[in-house]
């Protein structure tokens, strides 16, 4: 799509092991990430099959700025969520999207399923190989072995499942390049579903800049690097990171903890993003293309013998993992947290969804809803040991009780009981806000159930009047579209406004008007309802857990009604989108 | 003075790749593959970075290997490349010790020119040009 008027599509059949590209001109208009992925999923998925058909396609796609302009280094997935059971997305950094746009990819679906377990390497060709004797393997030990056994270092992107994946945990993710993650809503059980352990993408074709682009494109690239580098637009992302908010959100009484039974976490202090940064921080790593470096590594050390045998383990964190595996299930301080981040890691599984999950199992076992020969120990918050083990039981399958578990809250709250204190919206586990009518509406009504759709929790710490806030989310969302389409990370999105990304797109010869990226944005926005609608989606569905409502926010305590009508007024508004 | 490029602190290095997406802009190319340098890790992304750099060596080795008068002597250390007289052996990139010579797509070998553009896109200054 670089300086072409069209996509490039790998189609990729696991079952015939067979792939072909299309040069797609008519997907030209949809920019790329979210929109192609979404309008490629459109045209692919069969509603009427199980998410885990092996007929259910799996897309990636980047954007015409990917890795071309500083810190555009998202890939958006589009998949069948076995989750929600609707609309899936998820986006992933690493170095995924430069693999794909210098091996001249700029989408991929994959359908079908491998004859036995297999991954993909994708370099001039396609190859179909044996993964039998990763089957079962972390997501760390697959990494280590695909690469080992594939070439192109510091150009490759390598995409693997752990086990959660294997055994279709609903909330198992795929991971990126050891620290980032396609987390959300289950890409990783289509993945096992279709006997897929991984993917490794080598980028290293060579693709010209057109001398007549080449000052403009310079121009216009060193303006946003200064923008990036230069000045505190995006310090917060680099410095102590995004877990820099686990504090102001304790004090604003908006830090889910204890299954959201409180937003305000007696041990934030021992969990802030300055305690990690002051005791556990080793060093930061950037997505290929980015030069804030946001992937903050921790470092634990565990004695395994006794003599002093000691092993040393890395692991990324956020403020989304603080939250889920920290003040959510009640874990004290940095090195807890980074112990139950690495055995989630390991297994593959959503991290957020993990953390809400083992959040509602303490609290339902703490009611007698669940007993001890569900959960095969107790539970009680802030006891790292038996998390860890939940953990890896709710990878495996370990019984009746963790295959329900790993289906989701609303799915095991459903049988077991305890949907009150179930904390989802829409379906997929909370995030790490409870801000206000902007946070629990946001994303009840995002697209993806994400926290990334519309930044509800950021219109209420903005003080929004309550009645501007369905608009105001409204117009987030259909913003962020161009933003995920192009695919700029969204730490960025304020380094990349309207001017900025019209400046960008003109210098490699895409020329669009503000009013253009609106039309687009809103034609991306119906693309995804329509593939809702074909699923049976309503937002009329939404029923919000009580708890959401018994807990304080920034905002004070929620009302029912107030939010439910919400609700409705952002449904009156994506009706009148899709007339 | 002339100015060579040196690695000043590999370990603040955090992968953006942006120094060798300078080199292959320079060289009219949006492709990180088609830079004099290379920046990898070790062992993954939880391993180090290494950052491979022409050494600008006093007495190069590749211009030795080189047969046909295609790499002489650069005032300052490293080598001066004359592409009429490359006939794409690839014998330089054979002979180079820290494997600092790649070829590009079309066969010749990058040779890095010491002219410090990468330098100037490294947010954490891990390389830079020296006086030499």
């Amino acid at each position: 799509m670089l300086h072409k008027d069209f996509i490039r599509v790998l189609y990729i059949d696991l079952t015939n092991e067979e792939y072909r590209f299309e040069e797609r001109r008519d997907l030209f208009k949809y920019l790329g990430g979210t929109g192609v992925a979404a309008k490629l999923l459109e045209e692919n998925i069969k509603p009427e099959l199980d998410p885990l058909d092996p007929a259910q396609p799996i897309i990636f796609a980047n954007g015409p700025l990917s890795f071309v302009m500083p810190v555009c280094t998202k890939v958006v997935a589009t998949f069948y969520s076995p989750h929600t059971r609707e609309y899936g997305e998820s986006h992933a950094g690493g170095r995924l999207a430069m693999a794909m746009r210098f091996n001249n990819i700029d989408a991929i679906v994959i359908t079908g399923r491998a004859k036995h377990p297999e991954y993909l390497v994708i370099d001039d060709k396609v190859l179909f190989k044996d993964a039998r004797a990763m089957w079962g393997l972390s997501v760390e030990d697959t990494g280590k072995i695909l690469r080992q056994h594939t070439s192109g270092s510091g150009i490759r992107s390598s995409m693997r499942i752990g086990r959660s994946g294997e055994n279709l945990v609903s909330y198992a993710g795929v991971n990126v390049d050891t620290y980032r993650h396609f987390g959300r809503l289950g890409l990783g059980a289509v993945f096992g579903s279709k006997l897929l352990k991984g993917i490794v993408i080598i980028g290293d074709e060579p693709v010209k800049i057109p001398k007549e682009n080449m000052k403009k494109y310079r121009e216009v690239y060193d303006s946003i690097y200064d923008t990036v580098t230069k000045t505190d637009v995006m310090e917060k992302y680099h410095a102590v990171g995004t877990s820099i908010n686990v504090l102001p959100l304790n004090e604003m009484n908006s830090l889910p903890s204890l299954n959201l039974q409180t937003t305000r976490y007696e041990h934030a202090e021992n969990i802030s993003g300055e305690r990690f940064a002051k005791e556990v921080l080793v060093r930061k790593v950037a997505c290929s293309g980015c030069q804030i470096g946001c992937i903050h590594i921790g470092q634990f050390r565990r004695e395994f013998d006794d003599g002093y045998e000691y092993e040393t383990v890395n692991v990324s964190y956020d403020h989304e993992l603080v939250f889920a595996l920290g003040s959510f299930v009640g874990l004290k301080n940095p090195e807890e947290v980074l112990q139950l981040i690495d055995v989630v890691e390991r297994e593959g599984l959503d991290a957020i969804s993990t953390g809400v999950a083992l959040g509602w199992a303490t609290e339902a076992y703490k009611r007698g809803i669940i007993t001890i020969d569900d959960t095969l120990m107790p539970f009680e918050f802030g006891v790292l040991q038996n998390y860890m083990a939940a953990v890896h039981y709710i990878a495996t399958g370990k019984n009746e009780f963790y295959k329900s578990l790993g289906k989701g809250v609303d799915f095991a709250s459903k049988k077991y009981g305890g949907q009150d204190f179930a904390c989802h919206l829409g379906g997929n586990e909370m995030p790490g806000y409870h801000t206000g009518y902007g946070s629990i509406v946001g994303f009840s009504v995002g697209s993806r159930h994400s926290h990334l759709d519309n930044a509800g929790y950021s219109i209420d710490q903005a003080r929004t009047k309550e009645e501007d806030i369905v608009k105001k989310i409204f117009e987030e969302e259909l913003e962020r579209n161009i933003l995920t389409s192009l695919v700029i990370c969204l730490f960025a999105r304020k380094v990349y406004n309207r001017d900025t990304i019209i400046k960008a797109l003109d210098a490699v010869g895409i020329t669009l008007t503000n009013s253009e990226l609106t039309e687009i944005a809103k034609e991306i926005l119906r693309t995804k309802y329509r593939i809702k609608e074909k699923l049976g989606y309503s937002l009329d569905q939404i029923k919000i857990p009580k708890r959401f409502f018994k807990t304080i926010t920034l905002n004070g305590k929620l009302d029912e009604e107030k939010a439910n009508n919400m609700v409705k007024e952002y449904k009156a508004m994506i009706d009148e989108l899709m007339k | 003075m002339p100015k060579v490029l040196r690695v000043v602190d590999r370990r603040r290095c955090i992968g953006c790749l942006s120094c060798r997406q300078a080199c292959a802009r320079l060289r009219g190319d949006y492709s990180p593959s088609n830079a004099a340098l290379d920046v990898k890790t070790a062992g993954g992304m939880s391993g180090e970075f290494i950052i491979t750099i022409c050494m600008s060596c006093e007495d190069p080795a590749c211009m030795e290997a080189c047969k046909f008068g295609a790499l002489t002597k650069r005032n300052g250390g490293g080598v001066v490349f004359h592409k009429d007289k490359c006939t794409k052996c690839g014998a330089c990139a054979r002979a180079c010790s820290v494997s600092a010579i790649r070829m590009d797509k079309e066969g010749y070998p990058i040779i890095c020119t010491h002219c410090g553009y990468c330098t100037r896109y490294c947010p954490h200054r891990c390389i830079a040009t020296k006086e030499v």
